[in-house]
């Protein structure tokens, strides 16, 4: 079955058209991973899907829910429940403890009762390797722990869909490793997941479905084999580029 | 006079003038946090409206405020003004003024805010209202308190200006003492009770500070 389809999704920032017909689906369970030159789209793209950005045009389609391009307030608040984003820079609040970053939302949005929230979230929290560190605050965290806090925080809200941007680009290279695992853990566990990456191995070893995306548009897409095989000049050029 | 008298006196005016302040602050704070609202607006016409106000009371005395506030109603609109107005008048005129500057100093703090927050926010799901009390606020409360400090010690000093309306504050009963006695210790006097209350404003805000410190 597919969580998200999108159409034909268009998006420029004045004269500069930075997607151009992008399509896409993404399967329940799937986990797709996009890579592409720095300047391509991607973040746009995830940005676009996750209603940060307005498309300008095309249609985002969350199963079952209307066209998030052209929703209204209260259809978006609707649509914002299906999915989650974990952000370069973890973006945690910095005045909440751990616990409370992870627990605050299914409180004042999904009104858990307190214990209800706080019992799941301390769940959440082991499963990351973090329960000692519940009564800390975020920048008592190393980088690694913190964006593991971010992704305990967005999983709270049971998403049917995860958003990764570049969640290990804001990391010493030795603390990328932790959050590559958490995320092979929650593929083992069939979470849907959409993750922009720089980490080629990392696309090639976890995701089931890769898109290359160049100036815009989606250049090749495939499994990993078909892809990191293409012989697209931009795909190859690019692969050249990161070998050097 | 001897020293305890004058103290007494003083002591009076004291309570006055700290009623201008508590009233100044509440009031201020609560205005001026509307007033950046509007300042910060998505409709240009209320933007422009309130950064205009907030330069205007700004960029114009106070005394000169105060006046218009109290003679303001039977200049321009005819009515008589009881002396028991003379009070009200000054704090709708400090209200009104310091409302401009903890305007400015809120939106600075605002504005300081990374987008991420915001973004984070809305993605698990918080309503704007929600969003703005529960995360915003009280980061901007943190950011503020070096600013507001100051703005807090200046109308310490600034409530003495409303003996321009004979308003029987500290100040102006330092003035009538030194008037009748010949003599500054009135003045002396006075002027370290301000200096004290001052003393404890900073030392309030530095413990605020150190309150919220557990985090940067
Ligand atoms: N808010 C914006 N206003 C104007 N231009 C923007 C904005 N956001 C992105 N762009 C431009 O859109 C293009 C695509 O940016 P995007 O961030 O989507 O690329 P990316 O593929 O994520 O790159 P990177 O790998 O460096 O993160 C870039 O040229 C960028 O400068
Ligand atoms: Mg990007």
């Amino acid at each position: 079955m597919s969580l998200l389809q999108i159409n034909h999704v268009e998006k420029h920032f004045g004269d500069l058209e930075v997607l151009k017909d992008i399509s896409l689906e993404v399967e329940e369970g799937q986990v797709l991973a996009i890579i592409g030159p720095s300047g391509s789209g991607k973040s746009t793209l995830l940005r676009c899907a996750t209603m940060l950005e307005q498309a300008d045009g095309g249609e985002i389609i969350y199963d079952g829910l209307p066209n998030a391009v052209t929703a209204t307030r209260a259809q978006k608040k609707e649509i914002h429940k299906y999915f989650g984003l974990v952000f370069q820079n973890f973006n945690l609040f910095p005045h909440r403890s751990v616990l409370q970053n992870v627990m605050d939302a299914p409180m004042r949005v999904q009104k858990l009762e307190k214990e209800q929230a706080k019992a799941a979230a301390m769940e959440l929290l082991k499963k990351m390797g973090l329960e000692e560190k519940a009564d800390s605050y975020p920048q008592q965290l190393s980088g690694g722990q913190q964006q593991r806090v971010s992704i305990a925080r967005a999983l709270a809200l049971q998403p049917r869909i995860l958003f990764f941007d570049e969640p290990t680009s804001a990391l010493d290279p030795e603390l990328t490793g932790e959050i590559l695992k958490v995320i092979k853990d929650l593929a083992a566990e069939h979470m849907t997941m959409v993750i922009v990456t720089h980490e080629m191995n990392f696309a090639k070893n976890v995701a089931d479905h890769i898109i290359f995306m160049d100036k815009g548009v989606i250049a090749v897409e495939g499994t990993p084999e078909q892809v990191f095989d293409s012989d697209n000049a931009r795909m190859r050029e690019f692969l050249g580029k990161l070998e050097a | 006079m001897d020293i305890a008298t004058m103290l007494e006196l003083l002591g009076k005016g004291a309570l006055v003038s700290l009623e201008i302040f508590f009233v100044t602050m509440v009031g201020s704070l609560i205005l001026g946090l509307l007033l950046c609202l509007v300042r910060m607006s998505k409709f240009v016409v209320f933007r422009l409206l309130a950064k205009f106000y907030i330069s205007v009371m700004r960029g114009t005395p106070l005394m000169l405020q105060l006046f218009v506030v109290y003679f303001g109603p039977y200049y321009i609109f005819n009515v008589n003004i009881s002396p028991s107005y003379k009070l009200m008048a000054v704090f709708i005129g400090f209200v009104l003024n310091y409302a401009a500057y903890f305007a400015e100093i809120y939106r600075a703090g605002i504005e300081s805010i990374p987008i991420g927050q915001y973004e984070a926010a809305k993605l698990l799901g918080y309503g704007r209202v929600q969003t703005f009390f529960y995360i915003i606020m009280p980061q901007v409360v943190k950011r503020i308190i070096p600013p507001v400090t100051n703005e807090t010690i200046t109308l310490v000093k600034d409530t003495s200006l409303a003996f321009t309306l004979a308003v029987a504050e500290m100040f102006t009963i330092a003035k009538q003492i030194a008037a009748a006695d010949r003599k500054v210790t009135a003045f002396v006097l006075a002027g370290i009770m301000y200096y004290v209350f001052n003393l404890l404003v900073a030392g309030a805000f530095a413990k605020l500070e150190k309150k919220l410190s557990y985090y940067r």
